[in-house]
């Protein structure tokens, strides 16, 4: 037993030995605590993700093959579809930049507490399903919609608009999903700015569009890259905004996945897709981290 | 080229007489709720002059200088600068260059982009702009140190950079807010030396909000001790310390012990003299005490009460003292004093005496 013990058996001079032993107990301890987490993930995330590998590399005739990736890499269709699917990301990660970077500059602008009521606007559809935000926006979008009779009223277009059941309308609503998620993170780094900074560029004679790009964008472009990623590796999963919003006119591959099981049955096709798509986005978040190190080691103080 | 360090003493007299100008703080009032941050404050800082603004926090000097550097509106009141009052013009059309308690460097560029950074507002080509730059980090010894990160540099020398940055374009007043509240003993004192170095060469005119009065007596021409949103008193260093005009000041600067004149008059032996009717209690310095009347020839003072506690500081040895009602002293023997004080015992009574001149009354 006193080989188990440590305490019992070290008895150096200058006790190094037990001091050791309990920094390494410590770590020890605060790691028990992460147990039941790790056990989570390998149980929800590791052996289905291993399953989902095993299965994409069995063929129909249920024998060891590549013919589930060689059916992607030689079939159009699949090529459109992943072209459709990062697009629709891209757009995604776009309309958000365009949209968040001066929302969360506003939001940053503002004194504590209206500040929060703007983030509360913003974080509001998070407490909204998917599903009602997708058909609220079918509401405002279809061609006897909101949008489309306001505009015909008013004279705008004498036809209605084709606002929904394309890129477009997906696109909307995946932004209006997304905002929240991209919008948090930049906000955080932009209140992490030192507001003295700001002062200390006024005081140098900059003006605030010159402070704004020189000083503050920089300084948030961590923040930025963050979220921009966030949105981007999510929306490469989205379902259900491009199937009620796309109508049928938007595949992505989310959506092929669940035909081919759905339809098909095909687990092989469908594992393959997904393993494709999880490569993919693994990739990416590989990539924004070397990115997100070279922003944050810029700044380093 | 007031920066090169081979300017000839014609540039330099040239750049002190033509750039040095006042600042005339007049009835700026300022109020955050019913917080009264600035209380009806006027205050001139004379072309080439520098003042420090003393006080404990809450007193309003960082507010009333981000009001002059035009980063706080005030409710009320007018700030002139150059022959025109400026209180409305925005901060970054003032020109002056302004040193931060947080340094306010940029993380995201080096040293050289930091300090050209207000050259490269102004449009001056990037050459001379670096030149310009590199000679403002000459000037606060920190040459060569163009390409380093904010990162890789010490407190020190982050606050060398900062200051180089507010000098660089040459500006006609510098403001600087605690800037060396984040550095330790020894390096404040030194940077000090060095500021107060750099103000007599440059002749800036100089605003400085410090709460370290050793730091204000130090470095400034002039101190302003500010309390509860008004300058107290605004005097040379020397009048601030031994004449105070009131309790605050006395109590804020320095070590004092301040008596009731009613209940002075019972206590101390000697002759006061004449003493103005308005007089309400006497000062003396701590040092000021002597523990026996050495070269005394008349006009002393003699207080004598229970020695409660001695205490060795390097320098000189802290005595405090109780007197017959309970009111405590303290005094400083300093460091020639040893026999006298290696012969005290704690519990016995001692004499304690002061020159009648030492005395100021309030």
């Amino acid at each position: 037993m006193t080989a188990l013990n440590p305490a019992a058996s070290l008895r150096e001079a200058d006790n190094s030995a037990h001091l050791a032993w309990d920094a390494r107990l410590e770590r020890l301890v605060s790691f028990a605590f992460t147990l039941p987490c790790l056990m989570v993930v390998a149980l929800c995330v590791l052996v289905p993700c291993a399953w989902l590998f095993f299965l994409s590399a069995y063929g129909a005739d249920g024998r060891m093959s590549l013919e589930n990736y060689q059916r992607i890499v030689d079939g159009a269709s699949y090529a459109r579809i992943f072209v459709t699917t990062f697009q629709v990301a891209l757009a995604t990660v776009v309309a958000c930049v365009v949209i968040g970077v001066p929302f969360a500059t506003f939001i940053n602008s503002l004194p504590p507490r209206r500040s929060v009521l703007f983030l509360a606007a913003v974080l509001l559809p998070f407490w909204t399903s998917l599903l009602v935000r997708a058909y609220a926006w079918l509401v405002l979008l279809q061609r006897t919609g909101i949008v489309n009779s306001v505009l015909m009223g008013l004279g705008v277009t004498n036809a209605p608009l084709e606002l929904a059941f394309n890129h477009f309308a997906t696109v909307l609503g995946m932004t209006h999903i997304m905002l929240p998620i991209f919008i948090l993170p930049v906000l955080g780094a932009m209140r992490n700015i030192d507001r003295a900074l700001i002062r200390a560029a006024a005081s140098m004679g900059a003006t605030r569009g010159y402070t704004f790009r020189k000083v503050f964008l920089p300084l948030a472009a961590p923040g930025i890259a963050a979220g921009a990623i966030l949105v981007f590796v999510m929306s490469l999963g989205f379902y259900v905004t491009p199937a009620i919003l796309g109508g049928g006119n938007v595949t992505v591959i989310s959506m092929r996945i669940a035909r081919s099981l759905s339809n098909y049955s095909n687990w092989g096709a469908a594992s393959a897709l997904g393993v494709l798509l999880l490569v993919f986005t693994a990739l990416l978040f590989a990539l924004s981290y070397g990115v997100q190190r070279i922003l944050l080691s810029r700044q380093r103080s | 080229m007031l920066l090169s360090p081979a300017s000839t003493p014609s540039q330099t007299g040239h750049m002190n007489s033509r750039s040095a100008e006042s600042v005339r703080i007049e009835a700026v009032s300022k109020m955050y709720g019913e917080f009264r941050a600035l209380d009806d404050v006027s205050l001139t800082v004379e072309a080439g002059e520098f003042v420090a603004m003393l006080g404990p926090s809450g007193s309003g000097k960082s507010t009333l200088l981000m009001a002059v550097a035009g980063f706080i509106r005030p409710d009320r009141g007018r700030i002139f600068f150059g022959g025109s009052d400026i209180v409305r013009l925005p901060a970054n059309q003032r020109g002056f260059g302004v040193v931060f308690q947080s340094y306010a460097l940029f993380p995201h560029m080096d040293v050289m982009a930091n300090v050209t950074f207000p050259l490269n507002v102004r449009g001056v080509p990037q050459d001379e702009a670096r030149r310009r730059a590199a000679a403002a980090l000459d000037v606060v010894k920190l040459g060569g140190f163009g390409g380093r990160r904010i990162g890789e540099l010490s407190g020190g020398q982050r606050q060398r950079v900062a200051l180089a940055r507010a000098i660089v374009f040459e500006p006609k007043v510098l403001l600087m807010d605690e800037p060396l509240s984040a550095l330790d003993k020894t390096l404040r004192e030194e940077m000090q030396m060095e500021i107060r170095e750099l103000h007599n060469k440059l002749q800036i005119t100089t605003l400085y909000v410090t709460h370290d009065q050793r730091e204000a007596l130090t470095i400034a021409d002039r101190v302003a001790v500010m309390n509860k949103g008004r300058i107290v008193q605004l005097d040379s260093p020397e009048a601030i310390y031994r004449r105070p005009t009131d309790e605050f000041v006395a109590r804020f600067i320095g070590e004092a012990t301040i008596l009731p004149l009613a209940k002075a008059r019972g206590m101390v032996a000697g002759d006061l003299g004449a003493v103005e009717p308005s007089a309400r209690a006497l000062m003396v310095r701590s040092e000021d005490f002597c523990l026996s009347r050495a070269g005394g020839d008349g006009g002393w003072l003699t207080v004598s009460g229970l020695l409660r506690g001695i205490v060795f500081q390097g320098d000189s040895w802290l005595l405090q003292v109780d007197l017959a009602d309970g009111q405590a002293i303290t005094a400083r023997a300093q460091k020639h004093f040893s026999a006298e004080v290696g012969a005290l015992e704690v519990g016995q009574t001692v004499e304690l005496h002061v020159r009648r001149d030492r005395v100021h009354l309030l």
